[in-house]
């Protein structure tokens, strides 16, 4: 355990390639902006070795080559030597001071064809359709991480009346673009997947493009708002749209 | 230059060491499953260790060379030919253009490397050459191998191995030398595979008896297991009690267990975060032999500090090392 403007944090080894750091044990905005500081600090600042800095809900992991950790003195493990030169750079990390994530507009084509599961969804929580696209469209969601598959953003801040358990049976493939809900979270599938989330609508937008320079619409720490949009919207945006 | 795909066997696709830098954007490493055969078979053409390989699964493809070619096939055992005449694993063999290599199907092991000196001039899709299928991008337009394809070989590999070239010029199919390399697949041959894992994060969350099973056991390969992970029968591992795991990072070897007790372990095709928890990670070292198992066989898990396992890892690596020097000097040969 260390102390620093961070506040407490862990370090933890995953095997012997990735060493993690852990700032909580929940899911709280508090956790999130200190994983966020974390996680821009260190692919800012990263120490020799690292080949991946990968934030996750209340951790951040780094993937390390042991052969390329810097070591200083003989006989310490690589792990030994890059804990030490990550407490080191925490040590003047302020997490106040940090870049705000940027807020993202993403339109959704709700229902019908596009959304199977919403009259479902919406009859299992005793409201209408209308009230659960308006229920999913208010909050300005944040990205808690990315995983799963290129470009898929778990979205936190669903309202609670639209919270769903997963499906007990997946869909062995899901399009790209369905906007879903499960447990307490929302997302965008961003490719064709297997999936067990609820389906409820649709966005035009891409979420992931190999060739772009940042290949993910959504990152980390971005802020998300889901804007409406009709049929004749979607397929006027589907026409060559591209997020960029 | 080109190597032109006749049949293109189960599962062939090009791989390097993976695609690092892009996890935080949910984008799988991927990248050889084998990372020391694919290494070696670099090595023995003299390409960088990263340059890309033909990972070929099962049962193996028939590539035809339009010029002649120096290549490295290391890891299971496809009983190559040419001709009708076996082809040497775990050595530079120089082969006449027009040469069409034929994979069998894997009598060892389950995986196969072929190197080719100057690599395959596919493009790097974020830094990497490796193929990601279900993503559809990187290695040869994104997908497997099918036949017809012709893929383009890269500059390499000149006035290596002037023996070779010299017995090529006599009328010789393909050239060898008497000498291999040490490919350690002889250890394949064995029935009972041990292999290391260092006990990890939520290895206290499991009961006694599953922690006790867990490296006593003799854990059977499921049949649905795959380049993402490799699916485990023998014991259902048990929580202590229910405990909800918080997603975070996940790794190459990571044993995770799902709610219904069989754990799996994850491999280069792996997703970049998981929700289960975890019993440990399998030792670096050892995953290149865990790769080769086909489904079916059986392994014994053994625990290991992650001292061992670091220094194992580099020793490992000065022991490639050793091997590209000494390789330097025959290849002047």
């Amino acid at each position: 355990m260390a102390e620093s403007k961070l506040g407490a944090f862990t370090l933890a080894p995953l095997g012997d390639g990735v060493l993690l750091i852990e700032l909580g044990d929940d899911a709280s905005d508090s956790t999130a902006q200190r994983v966020q500081a974390v996680a821009e600090h260190l692919l800012r600042q990263s120490p020799a070795g690292v080949r991946d800095v990968v934030p996750a809900v209340c951790a951040v992991a780094l993937h390390y080559d042991p052969l390329l950790v810097e070591q200083p003195r003989e006989g310490a493990t690589p792990y030994d030597a890059l804990a030490q030169q990550v407490t080191e750079r925490l040590a003047s990390l302020d997490p106040a001071r940090r870049a705000a994530g940027r807020e993202v507009e993403i339109p959704v084509c709700y229902g019908g064809a596009f959304g199977e599961d919403l009259a479902g969804l919406a009859e299992a929580h005793g409201l209408s359709a209308d009230e659960v696209i308006a229920l999913h469209g208010m909050p300005v969601y944040r990205v808690q991480m990315l995983g799963f598959a290129p470009g898929f953003a778990y979205l936190a801040g669903l309202d609670p009346r639209l919270s769903t358990p997963r499906r007990s049976t997946p869909r062995t493939r899901v399009p790209g673009g369905s906007v879903a809900i499960g447990g307490e979270l929302t997302a965008v599938y961003p490719l064709d997947l297997p999936g067990g989330w609820h389906l409820i609508g649709r966005s035009p937008v891409r979420f992931f493009d190999p060739a772009a320079e940042q290949p993910s619409l959504l990152v980390a720490g971005d802020r998300v708002r889901f804007v409406r949009i009709s049929a004749d919207e979607y397929a006027a945006l589907d026409k060559g749209a591209s997020w960029r | 230059m080109a190597l032109r795909v006749h049949r293109a066997g189960i599962l062939t696709t090009v791989q390097d060491l993976g695609r690092y830098g892009y996890q935080r954007f949910g984008v799988p490493v991927g990248g050889v499953m084998d990372e020391y055969s694919h290494r070696l078979a670099n090595l023995l053409v003299g390409n960088a260790e990263d340059e890309a390989t033909l990972e070929i699964t099962l049962a193996g493809p028939r590539l035809e060379f339009t010029e002649d070619a120096l290549i490295g096939v290391c890891g299971g055992d496809f009983t190559p030919t040419i001709g009708g005449r076996s082809v040497p694993a775990a050595r530079p063999v120089l082969v006449a253009p027009g040469s069409i290599l034929d994979f069998g199907t894997c009598r060892l092991g389950c995986r196969a490397y072929l190197a080719v000196a100057g690599g395959f001039d596919v493009p790097r899709v974020m830094g990497s050459k490796s193929t990601y299928l279900r993503g559809g991008f990187g290695g040869f337009e994104g997908r497997s191998l099918r036949r017809g394809d012709v893929l383009t070989i890269g500059e390499g590999g000149a006035g290596l191995y002037p023996g070779l070239r010299a017995e090529l010029e006599q009328g010789a199919a393909f050239a060898y030398p008497r000498w291999s390399v040490n490919a350690n697949s002889a250890f394949l041959a064995h029935d009972h595979h041990r292999i290391h894992f260092i006990p990890g994060r939520h290895w206290h969350l499991f009961s006694e008896e599953s922690q006790q099973q867990f490296a006593a056991v003799q854990f059977r390969i499921a049949p649905d297991s795959d380049r993402m992970g490799y699916r485990l029968e023998g014991a259902v591992m048990m929580l202590k009690q229910p405990t909800e795991i918080l997603p975070e990072a996940v790794t190459f070897g990571t044993i995770q267990v799902p709610p219904d007790g069989r754990p799996i372990v994850l491999m280069a095709n792996r997703q970049t975060t998981g929700g289960y928890p975890r019993i440990g990670e399998v030792a670096t070292v050892d995953l290149p032999l865990l790769a080769q198992l086909p489904p079916g066989d059986t392994v014994q898990f053994e625990p290991m500090t992650l001292e061992d396992s670091q220094r194992l890892y580099l020793n490992r690596d000065r022991d490639l090392g050793i091997m590209r020097e000494a390789l330097q000097m025959r290849m002047k040969l």
